[in-house]
């Protein structure tokens, strides 16, 4: 696709062992290119969020490694250390789970997310802009952040990503636990976010169609690897895409046989 | 037998006074717990080594009290790094049980430490509390208790004024909440753990200095650390304010029944006190109950 110097996130053939024992990714590579939206899709346990940790040097506190291949963000290779100076450098990883400081205020919650901002000088705390995307914190800036309904939770995950005025965004399973309809709302922002502030994003998500739907290019994993890679609409008119992520079916479900037919990728 | 009146307030105000002292403590502790999440049960025997390093400086090395007590706080800091970085830090990984044992471990440790440097017998530390006794109205309150409660209540309204308007303290408790999730806002959460032990070191020994001057030094002192654990408790694990309402209370509890109904009935009260609070209270006066959705 695009040439070295238009990627702002670089992943080489990483191979990750959790404890020592388990393997979870198995020669993986992609790419994110300066801001797009770049979607990682596949089913439970495919190893998405590793691919995530790995990228934002989570692994080591649930005890994982990266044992080959490389990482770089911004051209510099990502150390598997310190965490915190990866993101203060601009790469914000949203966990799953939304993982807000649930005994903490909303606010609370967004000047921790100031941190980020260390040592980057001239950049000023902005709550504004989380504000102005996610009207619904404003009304409850001081409300406990644990008892936040889940969207709005996530809204406070994406919205403390926003205070640290990263350059990339890791998303991992915004939809996770959220209704039809707030899903859309989430998404929506997101896309903006996306395009107006020019922050590149790298999209974990089960729900695949409302993935493509803002995604500008999509990988799509199976145990450990990447198995079928290209820009949306490619994926999107792709048959097996249709049938196994987005569930289109082709045919009626009296042909039940259909089921059994093999992913061809993976023999 | 009446009781006077005078004799109530003189009571409840040398026993506010104690408890001004396991508040400042319990304040030690809280410091600790609310960021790492770590029992520490070896908060008295850092009060005493601190008491110690405080009386290396002022009676071993004759140095005076001006340069004694920030030069104790310093080595207090050093400690408490020390301690977080070759003890604690090693076990982030592991289970908080694991972790809470270890300092079972430290208090063997300090004890052993201030025995072989200063053999265990019981010291005095020199006298630098103006030793004129304080009255308060008709109340005659002794000098180095009216002394220690007004530095250690300086020292509580620095640290509440501290947390309640820098960003550090709501580091503190975002690393308490979710270490992960710390971690991905930016927040140095190795940092946190070290700066939080050496803080605690700090007010530990500032604590065992002021106990120390009151009642002299002696390596079994951190046995004081068992009063604050119930102060703790009381006013919940993670909350410096409920350190200080909990260990004034408790201290004025102690001096009142110590006073009126005998020495034996002291430990009695504050259990019994303790018990209520467990029951009624489990996370304490004022701890935070943990939020759960379901």
């Amino acid at each position: 696709m695009a040439t070295t110097g238009d990627l702002i996130l670089e992943v080489n053939n990483i191979e990750v062992v959790y404890a020592k024992a388990i393997q979870a990714l198995r020669g993986l590579s992609l790419a994110v290119p300066k801001g797009k939206i770049v979607a990682l899709l596949g089913s439970n346990g495919a190893g998405k969020s590793t691919v995530l940790k790995a990228v934002s040097a989570l692994l080591p506190m649930e005890n994982g490694l990266v044992t080959e291949g490389r990482i770089s963000f911004d051209g510099e290779t990502v150390e598997q250390s310190a965490p915190h100076k990866l993101v203060r450098r601009g790469l914000f990883h949203v966990m799953e789970g939304r993982r807000i400081f649930g005994d903490l205020t909303v606010e609370e919650n967004l000047t921790a997310a100031t941190y980020a901002l260390t040592g980057r000088s001239g950049i000023t705390p902005d709550f504004d802009i989380v504000y102005r995307y996610f009207p619904r914190l404003a009304e409850r800036r001081k409300s406990i952040a644990g008892y936040l309904s889940g969207g709005e939770q996530q809204m406070l995950a994406i919205g403390r990503a926003l205070v640290a005025k990263p350059r990339v965004i890791l998303l991992d399973e915004p939809s996770l636990g959220l209704a039809p309809l707030l899903v859309e709302e989430i998404f929506g922002i997101i896309a903006r976010i996306n395009a107006e502030e020019g922050v590149s994003m790298l999209l974990v998500e089960q729900n695949a169609s409302v993935a493509l739907s803002i995604a500008h290019y999509g990988y799509i994993m199976e145990t450990g690897r990447i198995v079928i890679d290209g820009p949306t609409e490619k994926l999107v008119a792709d048959r097996d895409v249709q049938e196994f992520y987005l569930g289109l079916a082709h045919k009626s479900y009296r042909d039940i046989k259909h089921y059994k037919r093999r992913k061809r990728w993976l023999s | 037998m009446a009781v006077e009146f005078i004799d109530i307030v003189e009571t409840s105000l040398a026993g506010i006074g104690t408890g001004s002292l396991m508040a400042l403590t319990g304040v030690a502790f809280v410091i600790i717990y609310k960021a790492t999440k770590v029992i520490n049960l070896a908060i008295g025997e850092m009060l005493m080594i601190g008491a110690f390093v405080f009386y290396g400086f002022s009676a071993g090395l004759a140095l005076p009290i001006w340069a004694s007590v920030p030069l104790t706080l310093v080595v207090a800091a050093l400690i408490g790094g020390l301690i977080e970085r070759t003890m604690i830090r090693p076990l982030l990984k592991d289970n908080p049980v694991s972790v809470f044992m270890v300092t079972i471990g430290l208090t063997s440790v300090l004890i052993g430490v201030v025995e072989l440097v200063w053999s265990a017998e019981p010291r005095r530390l020199p006298e630098f509390l103006p030793s004129q006794p304080v009255l308060l109205g008709d109340a005659f309150i002794p000098s180095k208790t009216a002394y220690s409660f007004v530095i250690a209540a300086a020292a509580m309204a620095v640290l509440i004024t501290v947390f309640a308007f820098w960003r550090g303290g709501i580091a503190l408790r975002a690393t308490a909440t979710d270490r992960a999730a710390a971690s991905s806002v930016g927040i140095d959460v190795p940092g946190v753990f070290s700066f939080s032990w050496m803080l605690a070191a700090v007010v530990a020994a500032l604590a065992g200095i002021l106990v120390g001057s009151v009642g002299g030094i002696s390596s079994a002192m951190g046995l004081f650390g068992l009063s604050v654990f119930v102060v703790v408790i009381v006013g919940g694990l993670d909350s410096i304010l409920g350190a200080l309402i909990a260990g004034l209370f408790i201290g004025w509890l102690e001096a009142m029944v110590g006073r009126f109904m005998g020495g034996e009935f002291k430990l009695l009260a504050t259990f019994t006190i303790l018990l209520v609070v467990l029951v009624v209270r489990p996370y304490g006066l004022f701890g935070t109950h943990e939020i759960e959705r379901l």
